[in-house]
This record gives structure tokens, sequence and C-alpha cells, in this order.
């Protein structure tokens, strides 16, 4: 079990004038305080965490976004920044001593600029929400992470998020121009814009994936991109998983970058056919479904290449989408594959490493051992493009020792993704999920340069603790300078 | 001046300015972490160089010593499969272009070759160089910068520490993304020592719709109804008759009149599809005329290296970033006041621009007025003579809180002030 930070007393024993000053600066419902309203805050997407935060506060503009993180900077005051509250590693995990600051009112689409491809948003609107004003246009937001409906712009800047089309497309990161923020001190900045890259530092790059651990987005442009005119999807199905990646890697080899290419193992493929009867194959180890967007041509002669290699590496199942509604009905089973799995198993944790895409027959591999040793059933959907895999694992919350044995299995995978050269997580955020883990892949030099960063944007800690770091942020330690003169200088060196 | 990497014996080893400037070549990682630590405990600030082609961007600024570390030379990694490649900070973009090349792969950020620009021709811009100035050539449009590439390194931070941030795989989001930080920091934050980046399939071929004869209104808004069509575009550039009339591409050079410019590459059947379809999209804005692989890639390589403006170099040039719809509106108000040559990229949100070399202040209050009336961006002076790098403000100033941000970053990685100290801000 994660332990979070030990809440403040004192700033506890303050609860009742933190909520005063509070509601001076956000009228009216903007403060919520009973404990049953702020029960409905407790938890993100990792439901297995829970914590009621202090005060819930939900400003409206970022005047008062501005003067909430000043009163909190100012008076000690932890803050936890939330979107819709979707995220998979707790990164919006109140704290019994924090403030929760909520940006759901924050839902207004400010500006459509067709004539420079982006839009100008609040950070409460839903990722869907952003393509469904503009799709009339033939435009699109590219991002598509699977909670695109629910989940935030803001939140998408914190967590980085992907989807399935980033190999082609890019993530959230590649697809914003500029931002307004509020650091911890109450100061506004802007970052960009609607021009390309910023002067100075790239600061938009680095809070772009920083978990709400640098500061609170109050505006945002994103690019938006023009549809492409058509889109086909191909079915495959093979015997073995290495025969898939094979194929996967043929396909890079030849040079098709793919608008998405999935694959699932064979757990994922009857889970999610059960679910919703898309007619995949049941009989095969390794589904992929490989997506084409472009003009018909394109699609057409690429949709040729990638059959003949598919044939090569000994597919049993080749189906080419005849209709755009079977392409979307290759992809339902796809899409379905959490809630799918979600009904084969009372609960399930949703992994999130990334892995060396060669490396995957030897990862299913190793996983299928794990998976009997710690006795849970586990069920793989992989993005196999860009190599992030998600092993669903099953267990029941309900059984003494389940969450705990899934916990370490989820972690045991996450080690074995850095292991075979990849990384802790592809899309989902460390979070509180992965902080303990940081330092599989990190050492104490990398986390510390790490956390000097954060000390820059938030010198007294304030803003998301507990999350991300296996430690809390010691600025004035960390800031120390040992100086050592005099010392020899290197004599072998060569010197000019 | 001795120019590290290039002193062919040790007895070269002063600078003609200053009697105490040593430069220290270092073999590896821990060589520079060595000469770090000692530069901080001195104080000694170090002006860090790789191949040398790009000393002459950035402000003029009067550093100490040199740390010389194009021996961190070398790809030490590369699978094709994996669409990743790992390599020395200062191997040579020529050697990583080879290796791509090899496989059909691509940097899809277009590195630019300044060389010509900044006239350091006998310099060797390296992959650390292009990564730390966030360099991106036409197809950042569609393609990213160099920030949109780097997936991870290991440097060394202005105590003398080896770190490292990111990883080698496309999609990674563990820690903060520092990658995006070094990129564009001009070697202010630490010293690179190896890189990872994406790297992509080369397309298979390459296409221009050239249009003759519009101005810069027309010429963008052509450009914009390609960008916002279903037609995959890859680059797209205006190029006012006096500039076009500098190509090295008879076609364009020989067109008498302005020359705009859209690029689509793919697949030949794509590409011919594609081509077809914007040549009818476009054609009502006036005479168009389809170029083949040879001739494009040799026009968007002038364009990508602004050649147009590397034969008058007592020229100071700027680099605009803007909004693209406003792109014409920002030039329209530079060339009302100053005697000034310029041209667009991506279609229209970058604007280069040459001015006349009487200009006090190279045009800078000109220039950032006309950005900041039309949507904002920022202005960068890309090439000017020491003295006017020093007096003129090099990159975009930055208002009050951000700059005190910015000096905090600096600070979380270089507290000493030693790492090319001044280099993008004074005290930065």
């Amino acid at each position: 079990m994660l332990l979070m930070p030990d809440p403040d007393q004192e700033v506890l024993s303050r609860r009742a004038q933190i909520i005063t000053a509070l509601q001076a600066i956000v009228p009216g419902e903007g403060v919520i305080t009973s404990e049953v309203e702020r029960r409905a805050y407790e938890t993100d997407g990792l439901t297995a965490y829970r914590q009621p935060p202090l005060v819930v506060v939900l400003p409206s503009t970022t005047a008062q976004v501005s003067a909430v993180l000043r009163y909190c900077h100012d008076n000690n005051v932890r803050v936890v920044p939330r979107g819709a509250g979707t995220s998979l590693s707790g990164g919006a995990l109140p704290l019994e001593d924090a403030v929760l600051l909520g940006l759901g009112k924050f839902n207004r689409i400010l500006d459509i600029d067709l004539a420079n491809r982006c839009a100008v948003v609040q950070p409460g609107v839903t990722n869907l929400g952003v393509t469904a004003a503009v799709q009339h246009e033939g435009f699109y937001y590219a991002p598509d992470p699977s909670s695109q409906i629910a989940c935030t712009i803001g939140g998408n800047i914190a967590e980085n998020s992907g989807g399935v089309h980033c190999l082609k497309y890019g993530l959230t990161t590649n697809n914003v121009l500029g931002i307004e923020m509020v650091l911890v001190t109450g100061e506004v900045i802007r970052i960009g814009g609607k021009f390309v890259d910023q002067a100075g530092y790239d600061l938009l790059g680095v809070m772009t994936g920083s978990e709400g651990l640098l500061g609170v987005i109050t505006e945002v442009t994103v690019r938006l991109k023009k549809k492409a005119s058509s889109a086909r999807a191909i079915l495959l199905g093979f015997p073995t998983s290495e025969a898939g990646g094979r194929c996967v890697a043929d396909i890079i080899a030849a040079g098709i970058i793919p608008g998405g290419m999935e694959m699932m193992d064979r757990p994922a493929i009857h889970a999610a056919e059960a679910f919703v009867h898309a007619d995949y194959p049941l009989d095969v180890e390794a589904l992929l479904i490989v997506e084409l967007d472009g003009c018909a041509p394109e699609v057409d002669h690429l949709m040729d290449v990638i059959e003949k290699l598919a044939m090569k590496n000994g597919a049993v199942t080749s189906r080419v989408s005849k209709s755009e509604a079977e392409r979307e009905l290759f992809w339902a089973g796809r899409k379905a594959a959490f809630p799918a799995v979600g009904r084969l198993s009372p609960d399930y944790y949703c992994m999130d490493g990334t892995i060396p895409r060669k490396t995957l027959p030897q990862v299913l591999s190793r996983m299928r051992e794990m998976s009997d040793k710690y006795g849970l059933r586990v069920a793989n959907v992989f993005h196999a493009g860009d190599g992030n895999l998600h092993p669903l694992i099953m267990y029941d919350a309900n059984k003494a020792d389940e969450l705990h044995r899934a916990e370490e299995f989820g972690a045991d995978i996450l080690r074995l993704c850095v292991e075979v050269g990849g990384v802790l997580t592809g899309e989902h955020g460390v979070g509180v999920e992965k902080r303990d883990l940081m330092d599989t892949m990190f050492n104490e030099d990398d986390l510390n340069q790490q956390q000097r960063l954060k000390c820059a944007f938030d010198p007294r800690a304030l803003l998301n603790p507990g999350k991300v770091f296996p430690q809390l942020c010691r600025c004035a330690e960390l800031g120390r300078v040992h100086v050592h003169r005099g010392q020899v200088r290197f004599p072998d060196l060569p010197r000019f | 001046m001795c120019i590290a990497g290039r002193c062919a014996s040790p007895t070269c080893r002063v600078s003609e300015r200053d009697a105490n400037v040593e430069a220290f070549r270092v073999a590896d990682a821990k060589q520079a972490a060595d000469v770090i630590s000692w530069a901080a405990a001195e104080e000694r600030p170090l002006e860090i160089v790789g191949g040398g082609s790009k000393r002459g961007l950035g402000r003029a600024t009067q550093v100490g010593n040199m740390l010389d570390v194009s021996g961190l030379s070398g790809i030490s990694d590369y699978e094709p499969g994996e669409l990743v490649l790992t390599a020395g900070a200062a191997t040579p973009i020529p050697d990583i272009e080879r290796a791509l090349d090899a496989e059909r792969q691509m940097l899809a950020f277009e590195p630019p070759d300044l060389r010509a620009l900044l006239g350091s021709e006998d310099r060797t811009p390296t992959l650390g160089g292009v990564v730390s100035c966030n360099l991106g050539g036409p197809r950042r449009v569609t393609g990213g910068a160099a920030r949109d590439h780097l997936l991870g390194f290991h440097a060394v931070n202005g105590r003398g520490e080896l770190f490292k941030s990111g990883g080698k795989v496309v999609k990674n989001v563990t820690g903060y993304d520092l990658s995006k930080l070094v990129c564009g920091a001009y070697g202010t934050l630490c010293v690179l020592t190896e890189l990872s980046v994406k790297v992509l399939p080369r397309p298979e071929t390459s296409r221009t719709i050239l249009l003759f004869g519009l101005d810069d209104i027309t010429g963008l808004a052509a450009l914009m109804d390609g960008m916002n069509s279903a037609h995959e575009y890859s680059a797209c550039a205006h190029l006012p008759q006096v500039v076009a009339g500098r190509s090295k591409v008879p076609v364009v050079s020989g067109a008498a009149a302005s020359v705009t410019a859209l690029r689509i590459e793919g697949p030949a059947p794509s590409t011919e599809f594609r081509a077809g379809k914007l040549n009818d999209l476009l054609r009502g804005h006036g005479r168009t005329h389809l170029i083949d692989d040879t001739d494009s890639r040799a026009l968007w390589a002038e364009i990508r290296d602004v050649l147009y403006f590397s034969a008058d170099r007592s020229r100071p040039v700027w680099r605009l970033s803007v909004a693209p719809a406003q792109g014409h509106k920002v030039a329209s108000d530079i060339a009302r006041q100053l005697d000034a040559e310029y041209f667009f990229d991506w279609g229209g949100g970058l604007l280069w621009v040459a001015i006349a070399a009487d200009v006090a202040d190279a045009g800078a209050q000109v220039l950032r007025t006309a950005v900041a009336a039309h949507g904002g961006g920022h202005a960068t002076l890309m090439r000017a003579p020491e003295g006017l790098r020093a007096s003129v403000p090099v990159f975009e100033p930055l208002p009050d809180a951000l700059a005190a941000l910015t000096a905090r970053v600096k600070e979380s990685f270089d507290p000493r002030r030693i790492l090319n100290p001044g280099r993008i801000y004074a005290g930065v």
C-alpha cells in the first residue's frame, strides 16, 4: 500500500479559516465543504485509492485561480489540481490536508481559428469537445486517449496523453501551441500562442506531462488537423505473438506509419469478442488491427503492401474493412477491451509500460510466468506501433490479498519493461501508482535534477505533493552547492 | 582564434584575445563532468562547443574557457525497426543522415544547415547543436522541430553531475519531459553527451506545386487553401520575386515573378493523386507548375538553409515565428518601415527577414512591434556582427514573471551560471 505524505495537523486545525478565505475568493457554490459532497472527489481513475480532500474549490476565472493559489502559497496549504478525474495513475488523488482545485468550470471554447488551424479553449473542455466543435469543417484534434469523451484538455496536458493514433499524429505535447498558466505564487504567465515554439526555454514542453506539479493551466491553444479523406482498417490474426510482432516490424521497415496499429493477445481477443461481437477470430494468439488513413489511392496501395507482409508472416486471418461501419466494428472490440475484461473479473488493474517493439514476445512470455506465479489472469492490449503495452490484471478486491498481489504483479511487469530497455509509463503518468518504482529507471542524480526543476516552479512543494517522486521535494537541501575549490585540474586532459 | 576540435597541435593553446583562455577537449562524459565540476568550483564560465558551426548564433558574450565536446561522437545504437537512433552529442549530422539514408529513414524535422548563412562552411553541424538550437526545417509545419523528436538524453549539469532523462522509446511520460527543455536552451542548462532521437521512414517521392506571380496576401491565401484541404502537404513557402530570383532551381529563378510552393510527399500513387487534386484546387489562384523529386528537393533545401540570404553577409538576418495567417501583415509592416528582404516558410508562420546593414538596432524595434501587433510570436536575430548581438536582444525579451521563472530554471540546472552564460538572456 502506498504511503502519502503525512497530513499537516496545523493545517487541518486551520480548516475553518481556510474555507472562509476561499469563500471570499470564489463565492457561492464554488467552495465545497460538506463530507458527502467532498466524497465525489475522493478518487480518480485509480479507484483503489481514496481520500476526501480538505475542501474543494471550483474557480471559474483565471483571477480566482490566481487568488486561490496565492492564498494557499502564502498560508502554506497544499493544492491538488484536478480536471475530469480520469487519471489512471492517481494523479488527482486528494490529500487530507490539501485544497482540491477543480477546473471543471473552465469549460468554454474561446476561439476557433481555422485560418491558423488552431483553437483556444479553457482547460475543462473535454478532449472530444474540441473535435465536436470543429468537425463540421472537417477538422479534428488529434490526440485521442480512450477516455476522450470525459477527460479534459487540461488533464491531457498534465499527463501528456496519447491514444491509438499517436505514432502518426503525435502526443499532446506535439499538438499544443500555447498555454496560460498560474504559478503557485499566483503569477499568471503565457507561453506560446498561435505560432510555433516560444522565446526562451520550452516551458510549454516541460509543463506537458508534469502531472500538476508545476502550475495550473487556465487556457490552452491546441493545433487542429484536417481529417484524412479516407480510412480503412485491416484485421489480421496470427498463430503466435512472435509472428504478429514480426509483421509489425515489417510494416515499419516498409516505410509505413499507419494511423493506428493495435495488437491484442488471446485473452483480450476473447473478452472483446464476447462483449462486442466484432467477429474477431478466436483461434489466434495475436490479433492486429492496422488502420491506414489518407487519400484513397494511398490507402489502397499501402493496404496491398500490408496484406502481402501479413501473408509472409503467416497470418491466418486477413480482412480489410469494406465500409465505414465495418472499420468501426473492427475498432469497437479494441476500444471496448477494458470494459470487456471488466466483465470477466470483478476488478482489473490497467498497466501502462512501453517496451522496444522487438521485445514483445519475450515480455509476453515472462508475463505468462508471472501470471502463474501470482495466480492472477492477465489480458494484453498493445499499441504495437509505438511499443506501449497495457496489461490488464484481473483480480477481486473483495478477496483478502488480491489487490496487493495485483499491485505486486503490476510492479513486476513495469520492472520488466525497464529491464528490456523500455519505460514505466507510456501515457498514463506516474502519479502515485508508479511513484515508488521511479528508482528502477532513474538514479538519485537523475531524480534530484527533476526535483530541482520542481523547486524552480514550486519551492515550497505545495503543488500535488506525493505524486511522481518517491520523496517529497527538499528544495533548500537540493539547492545547496558543494564547492571543492583548488582540486587538481585533471592533468591528463588535452588542452589547447 | 583557436577553434576547438580543429587544432592541429597542442601548442595551439590560447586565444588571440585573452592569454587566460583554455579549451578543454574531453573524450567522454566523465571527463566533461570533471571539467564542469572544476569550472563550477572556480566559477569559470565555459563556452560549450561541438562542431562549432553555430558559434555565431545567440548573444555575443565573453566567456573565458571553452569545453570542446567534439570527441563525444558516434552512433551507438540504431535499430531502424524501433524508429530510434542513439548517438554521441557531437555526432556530425552528415554521418547521421548517411546512416539513416541507408535504411530509407530520416530526421523528420529536416534540420537546417545554417553554415552558408552564418559563414561557417568549414565547421561541422552536430546532432547536439541542432537539438540545442531546436532547429526545424520546412517540415516543421507537419513534422515538428527537434523538440518533437528528442526522446531522451544523457548530460552533465552545471554541478558536474551526470544525469539522464527520457528514454529510447517513442512513447514515454515517466518524469518531467526534460528533453523539451534542452531543445532550444543553447547549452545553457547542461552539456549534452548522448541523445536518442525518433527517426521516421523517408517519403518515397516528393513533388512540389509552384504558383507564379502572387503577392504576399494571395500567395499565403493559396497556401492556406492547400493546408486546409484534406490533401496532406509537408511544406509550404512563399518567395517574393527578389528572393525567388536567387534560386538555383531554373524554373523558380527563371519565373521573373514571386513563387509560391507547396510540397507533397509519400508513396508514388499518393503524391500523384494529391498533386492532381491540389493542382485543381490551386489553379484558381494562378498559373501552376509541378516540379519533380530532384528540383523539389533542391528548392526545399534552399528554403530550409536560408540560402537566399547567404551571399550578402553584411545584412542582419531575423527569424520570426508568427501566426501563419498574420504573416503577410507582419511582413507588410516591416517592409513599409525598413529596407528589408523577406520570404515565408511554414505557410506564413515563419518569416526570414534580411535587413539593410545600416539600420540601427538591426530593425529590432520595428520587427518586434510588428509581431506583437499581429497576434504575437517571437523574433530571433539569427545573423549579425558581434557588436549587434551584444547590444540588441537576440531572443525575444520575456515579460517579468516569465523572465524570473527562466532564471530559476537556469539555476536549477546550473546554479553557478557557468554553462554558456548569457547566450540567450543576460544572467541566464
